[in-house]
């Protein structure tokens, strides 16, 4: 019995303490019972400048806004100017042509449907404040840490 | 029949005996009034939306699907009806729309879009017709309400300055060149999109591939 409450006691001093560093979520510090005001929506980036992608590999970012845009099998609103054959009239950057294989790595006429729906990974962006401090590090800087550490132990 | 007929062209075409020449002016100016009224609020009544909403065909598919766009609903609560965009607002065109609409009674007579299934078939079709009168008068419901005279190209986005700059300015391309299914979704596209996964049969196949 005794072994029981120590071992509660233990589990909820240690809640309360992993609770104190925990990141306010979206819901902010309001308590539960209480109706939360909602922060209003952030800007979406319209400057039609196109970003650094923070790893070769990052879907590149949408720099301008897709409100209403229609994604769905019977028609595609990017493909307007972002397919081969618009971006001489839009000069938008054409899809890329990985986006025309399929699995078997074989290319298509035209985009193949496993990279259809754009914004299954390309998002545009928002001005809004990141709950959490990102720390990514982008590989330059990384071969730049490793190249400057092989020179110091040298 | 024939007897009928010659009377009452007897009756007309006969000089009126007892009615003085001021009743029948006046009379038939008064007359003219009220018939002139009521045909043009009979008229004015099929061209609200509580009218176009009346029947499902219109509630159910394309009124929803309204709801969400910018021309419903914004931040100015400026907002157009079915009969700003699709009937023209100078009364001889109206007339000529509204004529060319009693194909739209025959249609909802005999059932031509009477379910949702039947609506998508027919959508490409009968969003091209419309497509070909906003090209055909230069997008005159547009420019309406958006005028290329008035607008501040320098206060819109790049991307939106810059193409209508080019296009609309220019009057290479009008307003429904580029914004088709702003105010509706756009019906399948196949046809018209060249890059559109081929064509949506085989994109179709692949998502019930992945269903399975």
């Amino acid at each position: 019995m005794k072994t029981i409450l120590i071992s509660a006691f233990v589990v909820v001093t240690a809640t309360a303490a992993f609770s104190e560093n925990q990141v306010a979520t979206l819901r902010g510090k309001a308590p539960l019972a209480e109706t939360y005001t909602a922060p209003t929506f952030p800007k979406v980036d319209n400057s039609d400048v196109r970003q650094v992608r923070n790893y070769p590999e990052q879907p590149p970012v949408i720099p301008h806004k897709i409100d209403g845009y229609q994604i769905d099998t019977k028609f595609n609103k990017c493909l307007d100017c972002h397919s081969r054959t618009a971006i001489e009239v839009s000069q938008a950057p054409m899809v890329s042509i990985t986006h025309f294989m399929d699995r078997d790595s074989q290319f298509l006429a035209s985009v193949s449907p496993r990279r259809y729906f754009c914004t299954q990974c390309h998002v545009p962006q928002a001005e809004g404040q990141p709950l959490l401090e990102n720390t990514f590090v982008d590989v330059d800087q990384v071969l730049d840490y490793i190249k400057s550490n092989e020179g110091g132990g040298q | 029949m024939r007897r009928l007929l010659s009377r009452m062209w007897w009756l007309l075409s006969k000089p009126a005996t007892h009615l003085s020449l001021g009743f029948l002016t006046l009379g038939g100016f008064i007359m003219g009034v009220i018939f002139w009224g009521g045909f043009n609020t009979a008229l004015e009544l099929t061209n609200t939306e509580e009218f176009c909403t009346g029947c499902h065909e219109m509630r159910d598919n394309v009124f929803v699907e309204l709801q969400s766009t910018v021309h419903y609903s914004n931040a100015s609560g400026v907002r157009a009806t079915c009969p700003d965009c699709h009937v023209p607002h100078a009364w001889s065109s109206k007339i000529a729309r509204k004529m060319a609409a009693s194909k739209e009674v025959y249609g909802k007579i005999f059932g031509t879009i009477s379910t949702r299934e039947k609506f998508e078939a027919k959508r490409l079709d009968l969003a091209q017709h419309e497509w070909a009168r906003f090209e055909a008068n230069d997008s005159l419901e547009c420019r309406n309400c958006h005028s290329s005279e008035s607008m501040d190209v320098t206060l819109q986005s790049k991307r939106a300055s810059e193409a209508h700059e080019r296009f609309l300015l220019t009057g290479e391309k009008t307003c429904i060149s580029c914004h088709k299914g702003i105010a509706h979704e756009l019906p399948d596209m196949s046809g018209a999109q060249e890059d559109h996964a081929q064509n949506s049969a085989v994109l179709q196949s692949y998502l019930k591939e992945l269903e399975n």
